[in-house]
């Protein structure tokens, strides 16, 4: 771990006014995930921002009727919080389903959004990686990728977002309010992370001197028909494999709506909207679902050791689309 | 008499619980001194070659690091091999820490920095940078079996595969044969507690090492020897060890980098390892083995040929018992077997839990398991069918054995009978579930031990021996077989371990110290009883005069005519009465070889293993596992049943999770980490049922005890894949059984 100066900031603006002055410098809430790759060397900040006296921590109905979940709830107030077991499930199923108890009640929100990729060669700083340097070279690509990316990968990264959380999120059409020097802006969450293409060091498109301030929910709720089904290599404290957020309505056992997002599968919560259509006004049957994961899947490339993966991500996408439509 | 002083076979708490889960028990690492400074390792980033230049420039600069040792920098050492020997050294040319510009395997320590607080050492060792010229390496054991050569010298505990009958003549006339072969991985020991050492410098020039150790005579005769150091120089302790499973069998290299910097420096310093780190430690050997076995239609084993190839490191041989067992454990006549090695650019393998057994077992009881389909014989059936009651290899009856016994008592409370052999036969939606069994065996060893006893006159009882608690209950079974031989509480015993000034003990591994120390333990006891009874008949009308020890019980804190019970003294009143301070005695316990050479001396377990599979997803959980296990007397069976419970739940672990993964682009173990090297949480652990099946047994020693510490994980991989296959249909043969090979 390297030498860093730190400070607390007491509100959203200071916060972003201390940030924009140092380009090396990091924001700080639970620190699950900076710390630890601050002790591997992955990350050097020179300074660091300690936003936990910021007060972001309520979990809000806003006038329209949308939930607004602040930055700085923890993910586990956050999954056991009555509005989120309510009306959203889903997201409260998906984030039990990531880390552990304790873990859960250290990450935030706004940091579960900022988490960065569990890619074994990222957190090895003697192994070339671009997303850690850009220009080093992917080692992952002929190396050990179990875990790693088979849709929107790019010749210079096949790392995977490792988040549970942002899964939901993206079924559920959040949206990330941000605010920076230049005032606020609403993110919708497809938009927030990015794909590798030819800039892996970057992770999402958040500005250096944007700080994450909620996330809003829609008025949709999906509390009859919804699945976060996460594929991890022991019962729990793994990261996924594959995962499936899916939320849909029926009527009849007519799909009228639904929605399917992956993780483990990509370097962000990945859709595929054209899938999603395709199931609209079809019955809810292991063959549709069927049909659509192949969709979801046709343009998959594997690497090896995830040659796996398309297989169980189709299967998890059906399993999971069957049992949120309750077909069994 | 009332006797409330029998402890053996009770299922006492163990004594150091409460100074454990209080903080009271101090590892090496919380030890702490004045001025005391701290030591970060620098590890390669390569896994062959040399280092050009180690640039110290930047990170010296930091006020407050004190040195940076590298190869440049290091001299002095000993200069012989032997003098890096150490007990569990495998033959070969021993590894000498930052003495050597040539890079022989990943992660090899190339530079200790220490400064005046971790903090700063950590970040210094950031600012170390070293350029390698880096040659190509070879880590892929299956991609360089024809490199495979026998091993070369001799390891304490291997023995040398062996054949006999005509193998090759009885396996072709065989009317049903089955080949198989199975591969594993590498895996780390992870204990919870990383490798540490803190060493203590005093002015004399002397210091105090408490280091994380096996056996800490290892500790400190390695110091020795590698510095040059007499004994008197050299205090070594080690009173808590926070797992080891056999990472703490040879000194490692934190003991090294500590003793060095505080010789040098002339401070006290800590060193302790990363669980990155750990990672450069020994592991258990990635092996690949083939079974080929011959039976008579009725399930009658006629032959087994049983070859296996390890890797090794380019510099030390490890070997293990891996095909040996398939020479035992079944009634067969012609039985083939060879046991190889590759030389790999990894660090050299190390025991782990049941060394070799682990891996054998696996096989061999997997094997059987595919035969007892062939022949459509129940797979326990089969196991009754070529019982043995001898060791066929060494043609002598063991001193007990109760498998028999194990095979019933489990499979009656696991419901075996109840089961349809039929694959995939039990189905619910896509949950498919199976039922799978197969037979553990180690061995009952006996290693040198010494024990040292004090009776005061306050009626304590100190004894103690130089030998190691990695956790599991050496302090707790001691205590309990010194208060009963001299019939006192337990609160009135002390044992003391870990500690070289204590008497000689061998390592603590192999599941012999409960056998080898307990004997000691309680023939240094029965010393101090002859020397009270010999006192008691200096008191004036003594009724215990011309009586022997034979005559005489220990119990409640008094002796006691054995058949006059109404005849008895305080064992304090014999001191005050005799005007005598303390009683010390040191027991050297001699095994009678002449008896126990006539038999073979192991301990068996039977294990029944359910497992649920998802058969869509692939994902495997054990839902119940009985292990009924014979391993002589159970000294407790509060800590002897952790014991089986902590082997099984690892032969879960090693059967579906478990691997250390080693990418051969960089020749590096490239999941070193607790995130991405799976071992069960709570969540994958279901229902353990431990069935202890005692033995008598005069012969493995006079308590009859056989030791517990590996036979709990042996076989456990091996039922969960054959139950497995129950499950699926599935055969798989290679671990760890991860989801993927499933689908």
């Amino acid at each position: 771990m390297n030498n860093f100066t730190y400070t607390q900031a007491d509100g959203v603006d200071n916060a972003v006014q201390e940030i924009a002055g140092h380009s090396e410098a990091r924001f700080i809430a639970g620190g699950t995930n900076l710390i630890d790759l601050m002790k591997e060397h992955v990350m050097q900040p020179e300074h660091l921002i300690d936003i936990n006296s910021i007060h972001l921590n309520s979990i809000e109905f806003l006038e329209d009727g949308r939930l607004h979940l602040g930055a700085l709830v923890t993910n586990a107030d956050t999954a056991w919080h009555p509005a989120v077991e309510k009306h959203y499930p889903l997201l409260s199923d998906a984030i039990l389903a990531g880390a552990s108890p304790q873990l859960r009640n250290m990450a935030t929100n706004g940091g579960n959004l900022m988490q960065r990729t569990r890619c074994y060669y990222f957190y090895d700083t003697t192994t070339p990686c671009n997303k850690r340097e850009p220009g080093a070279g992917c080692s992952a690509m002929n190396g050990y990728n179990r875990i790693h990316a088979i849709l929107g990968t790019s010749p210079h990264c096949i790392a995977v977002h490792p988040s549970d959380m942002c899964v939901a999120l993206r079924a559920l059409d959040a949206t990330i309010q941000v605010k920076g020097l230049h005032g606020e802006r609403l993110i919708p969450i497809a938009d927030f992370h990015r794909l590798p293409g030819d800039t892996p060091q970057l992770d999402n498109n958040l500005a250096h001197d944007e700080l994450i301030t909620g996330i809003i929910l829609p008025r949709e709720h999906f509390t009859q028909h919804y699945k976060y089904l996460k594929v991890r290599d022991r019962a729990s404290y793994a990261f996924a494999l594959v995962s499936v957020a899916v939320v849909a309505t029926m009527e009849e056992g007519i799909i009228t709506n639904i929605r399917m997002a992956m993780g483990g599968v990509a370097h962000k919560p990945w859709r595929d909207e054209n899938a999603e259509q395709w199931l609209k006004g079809k019955p809810a049957t292991q063959e549709n679902f069927a049909y659509a994961a192949d969709m979801i899947l046709q343009d998959a490339k594997t690497f090896g050791t995830n040659d796996f993966k398309p297989a169980l991500a189709k299967r998890a996408i059906v399993r999971a689309c069957r049992e949120a439509t309750n077909i069994g | 008499m009332n006797n409330n002083t029998n402890y053996i076979g009770k299922p006492v708490n163990r004594v150091d619980g409460y100074a454990k889960v209080t903080g009271g028990a101090k590892y090496a690492a919380d030890h702490h001194a004045r001025g005391l400074c701290y030591g970060v390792v620098v590890s390669a980033g390569i896994a062959k070659g040399k280092i050009l230049h180690i640039d110290t420039t930047e990170a010296m600069q930091l006020e407050g690091v004190f040195k940076i040792f590298t190869h440049e920098n290091v001299s002095g050492l000993a200069w012989f091999n032997h003098s890096y020997k150490d007990m569990d050294a495998p033959p070969g040319k021993h590894f000498r820490y930052l003495q050597t510009d040539t890079i022989t395997y990943s992660q090899q320590p190339v530079a200790l920095v220490v400064a005046e607080t971790f903090e700063l050492a950590r970040y210094a060792a950031s600012l170390v940078k070293v350029t390698y010229k880096a040659d190509a390496h070879v880590t892929n054991l299956t991609g360089n079996l024809d490199q495979a050569r026998p091993p070369k010298g001799k390891k304490s505990g291997f023995k040398k595969p062996s054949s006999r009958g005509h193998f090759d003549k009885a396996f072709t006339a065989a009317p049903v044969t089955l080949d198989a072969t199975y591969f594993h991985g590498a895996e780390h020991h992870n204990p919870m507690e990383m490798h540490a050492t803190t060493v203590l410098y005093y002015k004399n020039g002397s210091i105090t090492v408490y280091d994380k150790t096996q056996g800490i005579l290892n500790t400190q005769s390695y110091v020795k020897s590698v510095f040059g150091l007499s004994g008197r120089k050299v205090k070594a302790l080690s009173p808590f060890v926070g797992g080891a499973f056999g990472s703490g069998l040879r000194p490692q290299y934190q003991l090294f980098m500590a003793v060095l910097a505080s010789l040098e420096l002339k401070r006290s310093v800590k060193v302790m390892l990363t669980r990155q780190q750990m990672f450069s430690l020994g592991f258990r050997p990635i092996t690949q083995q083939s079974l080929s076995i011959g039976s008579m239609e009725d399930g009658s084993l006629q032959a087994i040929k049983h070859e296996a190839v390890s890797g090794t490191s380019q510099f030390e041989d490890y070997v293990e018992n891996i095909v040996n067992w398939s020479g035992m454990l079944y009634h067969c006549k012609n039985v083939k077997q060879s046991y190889q090695l590759v030389s790999l650019d990894t660090y050299t393998p190390l025991d782990m839990r049941a060394p070799g057994a682990v891996t054998g077992m696996f096989g061999l009881e997997c094997a059987m398991d595919e035969l007892a389909y062939k022949l459509n014989i129940d797979p326990l059936e089969l196991r009754y069918i070529n019982y043995s009651v001898e060791d066929g290899s060494m043609k002598k009856p063991y001193s007990s054995k109760a498998l028999r016994d194990c095979y019933q008592q489990a499979a009656e409370r696991f419901g075996w009978s109840q089961r349809n052999p039929e694959p995939r036969s039990m189905k619910n939606g896509h949950l498919l579930t199976g039922w799978g069994m197969a037979t553990g065996m180690w061995d009952a060893m006996t290693v040198p031990a010494r024990a040292k006893a004090t009776f005061t006159a306050d009626g304590r009882l100190t004894v103690g021996s130089a030998t190691a608690d990695i956790g599991t209950g050496t302090y707790t079974i001691m205590t309990q077989i010194a208060a009963e031989t001299l019939g006192l509480p337990m609160d009135n015993v002390t044992f003391q371990l870990g500690d070289a000034s204590l008497p000689y003990a061998y390592l603590e591994g192999g599941s012999a110290t409960a056998a080898s120390v307990g004997t000691a333990v309680q023939k240094a006891c029965m010393q101090v009883r002859e020397r009270l009874l010999d006192l008691a008949k200096d008191i004036p009308d003594s009724p215990f005069k011309g009586l022997s020890v034979a005559q005489v019980s220990f119990a409640d804190g008094m002796m006691f005519m054995t058949e006059t019970p109404a005849n008895f003294i305080h064992l304090k009143d014999i001191m005050t009465l005799t005007d005598t301070g303390e009683i010390n005695v040191t027991s050297t316990p001699l095994p009678n070889v002449f008896k126990q050479m006539k038999y073979a001396k192991n301990t068996h377990a039977a294990v029944f293993v359910e497992v649920q599979v998802d058969e869509e997803l692939g994902a495997v959980k054990v839902t119940r596992v009985v292990s009924a296990v014979a391993a002589g007397r159970i000294l407790n069976p509060k800590t002897a049943r952790s014991q089986i419970m902590g082997g099984i739940v690892w032969g879960i672990s090693g059967a579906l999770h478990e691997e250390s993964v080693l990418d051969h682009q960089f020749g590096r173990f490239i999941n070193h980490n607790y995130a991405e090297y799976h071992i069960p949480v709570n969540l994958d652990i279901n229902d353990i049922d431990v069935i202890f099946v005692e033995e008598q047994d005069d012969v493995v020693n006079p308590m009859g005890i056989k030791g517990v510490g590996e036979i709990g994980q042996v076989g456990v991989a091996a039922a969960i894949a054959n139950a497995i296959y129950h499950a699926t249909g599935k055969r798989i043969r290679e671990l760890p059984i991860t989801l993927d090979k499933l689908l």
